[in-house]
């Protein structure tokens, strides 16, 4: 195992040291720290490594991660694992806004909440929050799939496209576009496996409500106006 | 009195409610929706037309026309990247997406501007292989929407482009409705095919000039601090925008004015939000000269570059080059008056065709039909589009040899005067003949 300590190594170092596995493979097993909040740690990532980073980390933690499966032991800040393509993200803590955001793949787990637009504009990732999410969580979300053991704050899955989301407490309100759904065995299924991948126990899928989008406002139309 | 041989005074149209206007009226009467189009502002702006060179004379040396030199090239990015652009001319093509225009028109792009030594930008749809295979210099645009963003794209780009806004429409999104929406830009978007697509008008993960910072930073990791970052701004508020660009961290500035164009979105957008280039540029240089950062973090302009002169004027008032889109567009072939007979079947005419919306392009470009896309032949066009990126240059040069200078960098206001008051106070050039730039405390 390599370690890396970042009150002796700048995080630039750290990063292109990391990004050197993408074309070199070599060490894949990775352990960084005094993060001490630090933003863009291990981000740009593109190897089948672990890196652990022994604390918080700031901003954007493993963005656009593709492959590598970076662990938290901390809480992160706004947009972790933005735009990440691929791999496995972490968060043993809590997460700030914007967690997953835009990201396209790969399984992003919060152990605890995460904060308002979780999951904003997110084109295929699965995020599994184990506690609550806040307000504005999968706006505009386009696709993957959003689970929520908690609860979600206002405006849940404002103008969603084809993104599922599956809310296990209450949810406070719903976004324009966002309706409840059957949940079908297809969905269970699913669910059951995201459960799963997330080290989630004794909990029953039939606890959890769907929801995604009616569709209503997929076309432009003069009489949905008041709706957006 | 014999009344039926009176004089009659000729019918008059209100200049307020004129037949323009009229004609609004009734066809939002008549669909209850707002007018959607492409293009950029379209009334009459204070512009450079409204700006003159002094020339050479009795003060001034001119240089030789045909004999010495004139420098045209420009280094964009050299503030933090470790690989700054160079670029042969100052004239970049702007940024205009895949899933807008054809993969033909996009590949056109890339063909000419790598002949003429510039570069070209992506746009709200992610990255073609076509425009990265025939573009030697891309500029890969990081837009709220991060359809298509990647990455893999991120580390081909030769640059990144930070996008807040755009001149069209400074404060709205993007906007592709759903008959442009094919296969493959529906894929790219990852979005169901055939829908009306709204982009987001903000980032998802960033809110304001402190978070940019970070988002810069992130960038730079993510490309191990090779490639320059771009903001690019819609021209409001031109002072504050740069200034804290800057203090974000961009090595370039992009600012777009209302004459800029747009592939979709309101007609009231786009001709009453934000304000003309020529308001916008001086503004913009004093903010980078207030923070002693004037070419060394690069100001690229756009919004109604036509010919020359104006590359020439906007230099002069302190860019470090220009950006064209929409003249690019009708370098390709775009409002080609040989189509006159299916714009007329359109409802409109050559020159006056908007409706980039709308996907049935006569000209092939901004459309995804395979159909009207294939009679877009992206090398003739590539080759308009250079010949005439090579006019705009050699129309620069010859202005500025004029003027005495032995690189277009060296253009400066003192060489400008103003043909109008309004001009005058927007450019802070003197109106001609006089002394006097209003609004200028001495």
């Amino acid at each position: 195992m390599e370690v890396v300590d970042l009150s002796v190594t700048g995080k630039t170092a750290l990063n292109q040291r990391l990004h050197h596995l993408a074309h070199h493979p070599g060490e894949a097993h990775w352990r960084v720290l005094n993060p001490d909040g630090q933003h863009s740690l291990a981000v740009g990532l593109d190897a089948p490594i672990t890196v652990e980073i022994a604390g918080h980390a700031g901003y954007y933690c493993a963005g656009m991660n593709k492959q590598a499966t970076v662990i938290v032991e901390g809480n992160v800040g706004v947009g972790v694992a933005e735009n990440m393509m691929s791999g496995t993200v972490h968060v043993r803590g809590d997460a700030s806004q914007a967690a997953g955001a835009t990201a396209h793949g790969g399984l992003l787990i919060i152990d605890g909440n995460a904060s308002a637009r979780c999951g904003i504009s997110m084109k295929g990732i699965n995020i599994v929050v184990k506690g609550s999410i806040g307000h504005m969580s999968a706006f505009m979300a386009q696709a993957g799939t959003l689970v929520v053991l908690g609860d979600a704050g206002d405006a849940l899955g404002d103008s969603i496209y084809e993104a599922r989301i599956y809310v296990r407490g209450q949810v406070q309100s719903q976004g324009a576009d966002c309706i409840a759904k059957e949940l079908r065995d297809e969905h269970r299924a699913e669910l059951a496996s995201l459960l799963s991948q997330a080290g989630v126990t004794g909990v029953a899928v039939d606890e959890f409500r769907r929801y995604g989008s009616a569709r209503n406002l997929y076309s432009f139309h003069v009489d949905n106006a008041s709706q957006y | 009195m014999d009344v039926s041989n009176v004089p009659k005074t000729l019918p008059r149209y209100s200049a307020t409610f004129d037949p323009h206007t009229l004609s609004e009226i009734r066809r939002a009467a008549a669909t209850g929706i707002y007018d959607i189009r492409g293009a950029g502002a379209k009334r009459a702006l204070p512009h450079f037309d409204d700006l003159l060179f002094l020339g050479a004379s009795m003060s001034r040396y001119p240089l030789e026309g045909y004999r010495e030199k004139c420098d045209t090239d420009v280094w964009l990015g050299t503030r933090f990247a470790k690989k700054p652009i160079h670029l042969t001319i100052p004239v970049t093509i702007a940024g205009m997406s895949f899933g807008s225009l054809s993969a033909q028109a996009k590949e056109a792009l890339g063909r000419g501007a790598t002949i003429a030594g510039t570069s070209t930008t992506t746009g709200d749809g992610g990255m073609t292989a076509e425009e990265r295979g025939q573009s030697s210099i891309l500029v890969y645009q990081y837009l709220p929407s991060r359809y298509g963003m990647n990455p893999d794209d991120l580390r081909k780009a030769d640059a990144i482009e930070v996008v807040i806004g755009q001149g069209a429409k400074p404060g709205g999104g993007g906007m592709l409705l759903g008959q442009k929406i094919s296969d493959r830009v529906a894929e790219m978007r990852t979005l169901p095919k055939g829908i009306d697509q709204r982009s987001a008008c903000r980032h998802p993960d960033w809110t304001g000039p402190d978070d940019l910072t970070i988002k810069i930073d992130e960038l730079r990791e993510i490309t191990d601090h090779e490639k320059p970052i771009y903001v690019k701004v819609g021209a409001t508020r031109p002072y504050y925008d740069v200034a804290l660009a800057v203090k974000s961290g961009a090595d370039v500035v992009v600012l777009d004015g209302m004459q800029g164009g747009t592939a979709a979105t309101q007609d009231v957008f786009i001709e009453h939000v934000g304000i003309p280039l020529l308001a916008a540029i001086r503004p913009a240089v004093q903010a980078l000269q207030d923070l002693g950062m004037h070419r060394k973090v690069q100001l690229i302009v756009s919004g109604g570059i036509r010919n020359g002169a104006d590359v020439a004027k906007a230099l002069a008032l302190g860019a470090d080059a220009v950006s064209v889109g929409t003249a690019a567009l009708v370098a390709l072939g775009d409002n080609d008056p040989a189509l006159e007979e299916e714009y007329r079947a359109l409802g409109t005419t050559a020159g006056a065709y908007d409706d980039w919306q709308d996907g049935r392009d006569p000209a092939g470009i901004t459309t995804q039909d395979p159909l009207l896309a294939a009679r877009l032949d992206p090398v003739a066009a590539g080759r308009r589009l250079a010949n005439y990126l090579s006019v705009l240059t050699l129309e620069a040069q010859t202005i500025a040899r004029a003027c005495g200078k032995s690189h277009l960098h060296n253009l400066e206001p003192e060489d400008l005067v103003a043909l109008t008051i309004e001009a005058a106070a927007m450019a802070r050039v003197p109106l001609a003949g006089t002394d006097w730039i209003p609004g200028h405390v001495f």
